[in-house]
């Protein structure tokens, strides 16, 4: 046996571009935030956005020469390429949301960035990985940094508080994911997913075991993409964590999460899709409704928005029920077109609470249309995606997810599903209602303007949302070409 | 007359019901245990019941991957630790409390 055949080979590389410059830039700013003085660390922020252009460049050239890299580990396709692009954009736009906020609460770390950079480097990971092993890897790349992250001002404690429950619940789903591969490697002898799929496919008996094994996958599964009822952490995390993580943790561990979700069911388990999808589907509406209907109960827009976070992971739980090319697609086009809408609507609300989150009620919203109509019409724009309504990316991404629902025969779902929708118009126009039709109370009073990193970051979310709703076919022609079948 | 199992070896689905009882005590803790540092024991628990299982099925199969998994487990498990204590010795310099039922300040 040749020992140059273990070693591997550079376009191998080149396939782990995006990873490889991401955690270069992390151990940089990691590095230089121990040897510079305070007052030389303001380029942190824009070394940042140079690490993750680099990284989406670098997701692009491993996208030119796509295939397997490091035995089968990770394979680049056009579906890694998606969500390496997507979870790079996600911590672009963050980046630019959080500077200001860091800054008005007194904490302008370096570490801030190194983790988020650290936690999109496990993402892109998800995104590509091909073998249970890296899968877990990747994800536990991303949550131990996104764990910190929600504790980052460690002397508030809602912010603690956060952090506890998000890594108590994050590391307790982890236990059942890996319980469910250990399991999933004992009846295939595998942990890759092509080889799992081999072996499904030609075992005849063993499918209940198998099921067993799948299930305890998707409740790990589950608990990250927050779908009921393994939501219960969700409001509490994403209330408690500083508004521009709340942005990041609602959109790009997620995205990431069902990027293998999407990955491990469509293609490791599609022999045994109907044992499995039962359970999706019932998943799916419940997740749905529970999201909309406790969503209508809250007075903190924090957690309105999660509770919306947890509602729209059901909408994405009905285009996975539907096992379909079209349904991948869609919900690739519905993760992109959610990650701009949410980052946007978690940054207006980050520049709105003020120093140390005071103003997150809804009433605090009261007037904002006269005191900043400006950032009040990008909300609109934001919450009008959020509901569905055309010309937004979240009307074509409830377009494509229900259509995909339809032609595979799930009626059912799709009409449950709309009605949902309709229910949730409520609580957004709510907010809506009291942001242009009542006086400014005393949260609007003395209102600064915001400034330049969080104006980018909010315009060109909304920008990026209407794009999505007027051109969807630049988007949704890559995800058809690049979905799962 | 079949000899017993100190003779014979250890069948192998005695490791994976010791695995999952070891599983299935560690979720008991995590639900009823209201002290933060037993919860998270408890989630080390469920790891370590994972690993036994990893290494039984490698052992069963022939191979090493399963082996090579539960080093990854313990790696992540470590690192997961060094997390997690820092997280609950911040909660308890604001809080001084260990009871997760008093941490509940987040709500509606």
């Amino acid at each position: 046996m040749n020992i140059a055949n273990f070693l591997p080979s550079s376009a191998e590389y080149v396939r782990i571009l995006p990873e490889i410059i991401l955690t270069l830039v992390a151990v940089l700013i990691m590095f230089l935030e121990a040897v510079l003085k305070d007052n030389q660390k303001g380029f942190f922020p824009g070394l940042s956005i140079v690490g993750l252009v680099g990284a989406g460049a670098g997701a692009l050239i491993a996208w030119g020469d796509p295939g397997p890299a490091f035995q089968n580990m990770l394979t680049i396709d056009g579906f890694a390429t998606f969500f390496r692009l997507l979870v790079i954009g996600v911590g672009i736009l963050v980046i630019f949301s959080s500077a200001d906020y860091l800054r008005r609460e007194g904490s302008p770390g370096g570490e801030y960035y190194a983790l988020i950079l650290f936690s999109i480097a496990g993402q892109s990971i998800m995104a590509s990985a091909n073998e249970l092993i890296m899968i877990f890897i990747g994800l536990e790349i991303s949550s131990i940094a996104s764990y910190i992250l929600a504790g980052y001002l460690r002397t508030d404690s809602r912010n603690n508080e956060s952090a506890l429950k998000y890594f108590l619940l994050g590391s307790f789903a982890t236990a059942f994911l890996l319980y469910g591969v250990a399991w999933i490697y004992g009846i295939t002898g595998s942990t890759n997913l092509s080889l799992i799929h081999q072996s499904l496919a030609s075992a005849s008996g063993s499918t209940a075991l198998a099921t067993a094994a799948a299930a305890l996958l998707f409740v790990g599964f589950a608990f990250k993409i927050s779908a009921v009822p393994f939501q219960t952490w969700a409001p509490d995390v994403y209330q408690g964590a500083p508004a521009p993580v709340t942005a990041f943790l609602t959109v790009g561990p997620k995205a990431a999460a069902f990027a293998i979700l999407l990955r491990v069911f469509l293609t490791a388990f599609a022999p045994i899709t109907a044992a499995w999808m039962p359970l999706v589907w019932g998943v799916a509406l419940a997740t749905m409704t529970v999201g909309n209907f406790a969503a209508i109960l809250q007075s903190n827009v924090k957690r309105l928005l999660a509770y919306s976070s947890i509602a729209h992971a059901g909408y994405v739980l009905v285009a996975v029920t539907a096992h379909s090319g079209d349904g991948s697609a869609a919900a690739m086009f519905y993760l992109a077109a959610y990650a701009l809408t949410n980052i946007g609507a978690f940054s207006v609300v980050a520049y709105f609470s003020r120093k140390g989150e005071q103003f997150v009620a809804v009433d605090d919203f009261a007037g904002l249309a006269q005191r900043q109509p400006g950032m009040a019409a990008m909300l609109t724009i934001f919450l009008l995606s959020l509901i569905g309504v055309p010309l937004t990316g979240g009307f074509f991404g409830k377009f494509y997810i229900f259509k995909a629902a339809l032609d595979a025969h799930l009626v059912w779902l799709t009409v449950l599903g709309l009605l949902n929708s309709a229910a949730a118009a409520y609580y957004y126009l709510r907010l809506l209602v009291v942001m242009y039709f009542k006086e400014p109370g005393e949260a609007a009073e003395n209102l600064p303007n915001p400034g330049a990193a969080l104006r980018v970051a909010v315009y060109a979310s909304a920008v990026g949302t209407l794009l999505l709703g007027i051109f969807p076919g630049w988007v949704l022609d890559f995800a058809s070409k690049a979905a799962l079948r | 007359m079949p000899f017993p199992f100190w003779i014979t070896g250890v069948p192998f689905s005695w490791y994976l019901i010791l695995s999952a009882v070891l599983f299935t005590l560690g979720v008991a803790g995590f639900l009823f245990r209201r002290n933060i540092i037993t919860v998270f024991m408890s989630i080390e628990l469920m790891l370590n019941a994972v690993n036994l299982s990893f290494v039984a099925f490698s052992y069963k199969l022939g191979q090493n991957d399963g082996h090579i998994f539960s080093f990854f487990v313990m790696v992540v498990a470590a690192a997961e630790a060094a997390v997690g204590l820092a997280i609950i010795l911040t909660v308890f310099k604001n809080r001084q409390t260990l009871e997760i039922d008093e941490v509940s300040s987040l709500k509606n």
